[in-house]
């Protein structure tokens, strides 16, 4: 028992001669394959190809706004550019980005099993996904769209003519890859779970993957139904939204929120997933408060559909209702908040270990912190009332989906990157991009809230001369972020071929997808495994591999 | 550079704003406070419990349960506290009070038109007067804007199905940005203007220059233009009901339900009549949608809106009582008609 290591805590097996990796080489192997691992690459590579198209509209936008004046862009180009930064963003890169990658990965892993409980269904609705973004690719070069990601009527309905109708179409359809994602997860979770597997010894990654799935197999449908509404409207004119045939603009407002609100929830609920997951590992803890943490992932999930109006406050609902909205905002926040501190209170006595994936942890931790307590400004009617549609919001929403979810993505993919992979990415790169990240996001993100305080509303080309030193705050901060979103780009890649190779269980961690070689077989587990312990149990789940390696 | 290119702070120009900055104030110090806090205790722990060797576990220790309870009940407190201060502050930035002077916008793509109730028009400038409620009731003539003064802090979606309401009370003369803040096309970010603050003197003296009547008597040429008045009399022998004395009251419909006949009815009545139908009388009146511009429109709402209050339209302004205004320098005389392009209404 002494010689054991928390490194060598695996299933005894066979050295894996073949992984899902090399199982099988040439392009249609991939195109046709059905199995997760393979998905979740083929999902890596789209996201990461739209996130830097995407990322490519927000640099040009910034350089835009160095001065007061119009002067690089027309104003129909910036329109058009954050209209595409942002449904590229949102539908396409952070919507999937854990679900697709890192949970098509690692769901069957941590739960034992040899795959999702659809697989054909999985290859779908990344081809979904991929017809959407070609559809969306399509549109950009032959002219683009300008309603912003927001689709307000009757901007769109009537007025726009740009190619309004395409791109509904593409995030309609888009919108189904990710509800068969939610329907696929879901399934699997109830159906698969290894024999001992029982609900509260799932990993935290676990039960925010299965809340998330509910949000995005309720909140979808209602997006379809929205956009379909919007095409129906501008194309053969129906009158639901056009006052002037007895429609109602703002009709479109409330269900667009009923489906985006919870979408906030799709992005960032992932993210805490991977937050215990990390903070778990590298303090070779439980966390604190396990069910606590669990549940509040379902609370959010259920609250998180019954806010949606404090996006219109200003927009024409009465006092009364903006009151409701304004409480049920408040609510919201508390089980939000309840993660932030059992995070915390789980590295009291606990064994920090500062490497990447938590230093980027401990940046979504700040960093959400903050997007969630600007939260509570806005959700102050009073104030709202003069900080809505600022640079405010774009700031807290910036804090809470970048700073949020996207960090929470890093840690992951840092993380388990030795596990897909089967190599390390360089240490100390790594953790020199997680610091310029940190640092050129807040230097980007936090000039904007005093920007929005003092007035400058959101979506302008152009603005007032006075606002000209924030805003040069602002795309210096993104320069540096932009450098730091580059370098992992890079090093990723070079691991692959010189990275050191990982071995099954780099960072002495437990959970399931740490006991099986690096990269995965193709079944995942020689055997199927059988689970004993609580998750995060360190001790118990020693004990437990240390008998199994006896045998 | 100097300071005053740089502000961290904008302007306090009207009654809400201190109240609206100090909301503000309280939310950055307790939420700044815990989030400072927060960050602070994971730094010391992060390092005092930093992994020495490769092996090391935890500690065996879970902290009390208690702490998750606290954790619970005390966000949720403070979070109540701060909803009832955004809602007592947000009841303050909605009622309209009872004095109010009435000023019309319309908003369409992409500039803003105001309509003073005396009749004289700007576009993409205002001039009130200082020390006195202001109510704008407004409407759009295409997308959804919003009318958005920082220095006030108050801003509204302007809708173009109906009108909306805002008001705010100046204390300060000067110069203050007008923002678009709904994104609505093109030129989104060029459809801002100026609110030009004045002394109740200059704003009078302002308002005498080159009205075209006021906008309630412009209604009443169009309501003879649009041969309202035929049935619309003054006695009870026309085919519609008799306006005058409408505005305000409480109207029954046919239906038996009630509503209150405000600046919305009207302009219901007007574009969409058969939508609610008074009780007692047939649904004759046509639609008149699409046939009245939005200007228009207003002009009539306002007259129709004259004809039921003892008030006339015509702004009432005194003679300032001088604690309303803040401002120590009074305009020279005549300072305040337009055109008028540099600043010095700017104390
Ligand atoms: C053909 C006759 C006719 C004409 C022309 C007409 N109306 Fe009417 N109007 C009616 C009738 C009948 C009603 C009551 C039934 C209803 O509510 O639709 C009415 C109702 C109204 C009401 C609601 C009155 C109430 O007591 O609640 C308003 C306001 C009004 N009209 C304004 C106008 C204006 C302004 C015009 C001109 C642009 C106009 N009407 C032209 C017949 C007419
Ligand atoms: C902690 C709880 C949160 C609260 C109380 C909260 C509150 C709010 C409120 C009131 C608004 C409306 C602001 C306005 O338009 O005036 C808003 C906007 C927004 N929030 Fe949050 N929020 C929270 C968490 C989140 C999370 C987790 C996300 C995303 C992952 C998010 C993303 C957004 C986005 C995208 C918008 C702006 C959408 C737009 O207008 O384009 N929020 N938030
Ligand atoms: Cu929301
Ligand atoms: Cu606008």
């Amino acid at each position: 028992m002494s010689s054991l290591t928390l490194h060598d805590v695996r299933f005894v097996e066979p050295e894996a001669t073949r992984n899902y990796i090399t199982q099988d080489y040439g392009a249609l192997s991939w195109l046709f394959t059905k199995d997760h691992k393979r998905i979740a690459i083929l999902y890596l590579i789209s996201i990461t190809a739209l996130f830097i198209l995407g990322g490519f509209f927000a640099v040009v936008m910034r350089i835009e706004l160095l001065t007061p004046e119009g002067d690089l862009l027309t104003s129909d180009t910036y329109n058009k550019f954050f209209t595409l930064h942002g449904i590229i963003m949102i539908f396409f890169f952070l919507i999937p980005s854990i679900p697709a990658v890192l949970g098509n990965f690692l769901l069957p892993l941590m739960l034992g099993a040899k795959d999702l409980a659809f697989p054909k269904i999985n290859l779908l609705s990344w081809y979904l996904y991929i017809i959407a973004a070609v559809m969306g690719l399509y549109i950009i070069i032959t002219g683009g769209v300008d309603t912003g990601w927001t689709f307000y009527t009757p901007f769109s309905t009537q007025f726009s003519n740009t190619h309004v109708f395409g791109v509904t179409f593409a995030a309609f359809i888009v919108g189904f890859s990710s509800i068969l994602t939610g329907l696929n997860f879901l399934v699997t979770i109830h159906r698969m779970r290894a024999p001992g597997l029982t609900w509260f010894r799932l990993p935290l990654f676990v039960w925010a993957m299965y809340a998330t799935s509910i949000v995005q197999l309720l909140a979808t449908p209602v997006l379809a139904i929205t956009l379909v509404m919007l095409m129906f409207e501008r194309v053969v004119h129906v009158g639901i939204f056009d006052p002037a045939l007895g429609g109602d603009p703002l009709l479109f407002q409330h269900m667009f929120w009923f489906y985006s609100h919870p979408a906030v929830y799709i992005m960032i609920l992932p993210a805490m997933g991977v937050a215990s997951e990390v903070v778990a590992a590298f303090t070779r803890k439980k966390i604190f408060g396990y069910q606590f943490v669990a549940y509040s992932s379902l609370a959010i999930a259920f609250l998180g559909f019954l806010v949606w109006a404090h996006h219109m406050f200003v927009a024409g609902i009465s006092v009364y209702s903006a009151m409701i909205f304004s409480f049920l905002s408040y609510f919201v926040a508390v089980p939000s908040a309840i993660k932030v501190f059992n995070w915390t209170a789980t590295l009291y006595r606990a064994s920090v270990s500062l490497m990447t994936p938590m230093l980027y942890i401990l940046g979504f931790i700040g960093l959400f912190t903050i997007g969630g307590v600007t939260g509570l400004f806005l959700a102050a009617i009073g104030l709202d009332v003069h900080v809505t549609d600022t640079y405010f919001v774009v700031a807290h929403f910036h804090y809470v989906m970048v700073g949020g979810a996207v960090m929470a993505y890093m840690a992951g993919l840092h993380y388990w990157w030795p596990k897909i992979t089967g190599r390390m990415y360089p240490e100390w790169w790594a953790r020199l991009a997680a610091l310029l990240v940190f640092a050129g996001f807040n230097l980007t993100f936090f000039p904007q809230f005093v920007l929005g305080y003092l007035g400058m509303p959101r979506r302008y080309h152009a603005y007032a001369p006075e606002f000209q030193v924030l805003n040069v705050m602002s795309t210096a901060g993104a320069s540096v972020l932009a450098v730091g979103y580059a370098l992992p780009l890079c090093y990723l890649l070079w691991s692959l071929w010189y990275g050191r190779p990982a071995g099954p269980n780099p960072w002495g961690a437990v959970g399931l997808e740490w006991t099986t070689a690096s990269p995965p077989p193709m079944e995942n587990f020689h055997e199927t495994p059988v689970v004993t312990w609580d998750a995060y149990d360190y001790p118990a789940m020693m004990k437990a591999m240390g008998e199994t390696q006896n045998v | 550079m100097m300071l005053s290119d740089f502000p961290l702070w904008p302007e306090q120009a009207s009654t809400v704003a201190p109240g609206v900055d100090a909301l503000m104030t309280f939310m950055c110090i307790v939420c700044g406070g815990v989030s400072v806090l927060t960050f602070f205790v994971i730094f010391i722990l992060a390092i005092k419990y930093r992994r020495t060797s490769e092996n090391q576990l935890a500690q065996d220790y879970e902290p009390p349960k208690a702490l998750e309870a606290a954790w619970i009940i005390i966000p949720f407190l403070i979070f109540m506290f701060m909803f009832v201060w955004g809602s007592w502050l947000y009841f303050r930035i909605q009622r309209v009070p009872e004095n109010a002077i009435d000023i019309y916008a319309t908003g369409k793509q992409w500039m803003w038109k105001f309509q003073h109730a005396s009749g004289q028009r700007e576009i993409n400038t205002l001039h009130v007067p200082v020390g006195r409620p202001i109510r704008i009731t407004m409407a759009s003539e295409d997308v959804i804007h919003s009318l958005f003064f920082p220095a006030f802090r108050v801003k509204s979606d302007v809708l173009p199905n109906r009108y909306k309401t805002m008001w705010f009370q100046a204390t300060k003369t000067g110069r203050f940005h007008i923002f678009c803040a709904e994104y609505c096309g093109t030129q989104h970010s060029g459809m801002i203007g100026w609110v030009e603050v004045m002394e109740p003197v200059d704003y009078q003296k302002w308002l005498a220059g080159g009205a075209e009547g006021s906008l309630a008597s412009q209604g009443e040429k169009l309501f003879q233009k649009y041969a309202c008045n035929t049935c619309h009399t003054n006695d009870a022998t026309g085919r519609g009901p008799v306006l005058l004395g409408l505005y305000g009251t409480t109207v029954t419909l046919s239906n038996n339900a009630t509503v209150t006949a405000d600046e919305n009815y009207i302009r219901e009545s007007i574009l969409n009549p058969q939508a609610k139908i008074v009780k007692g009388f047939a649904p004759v009146m046509p639609t008149f949608q699409g046939q009245v511009s939005e200007d228009d429109l207003l002009k009539l709402v306002s007259y129709v809106h004259s004809l039921g209050t003892q008030k006339t339209a015509v702004v009432p302004v005194e003679t300032p009582s001088s604690k309303d205004t803040s401002a120590g320098s009074p305009l020279k005389p005549g300072a305040g008609i337009p055109p008028q392009k540099d600043k010095g209404a700017t104390p």
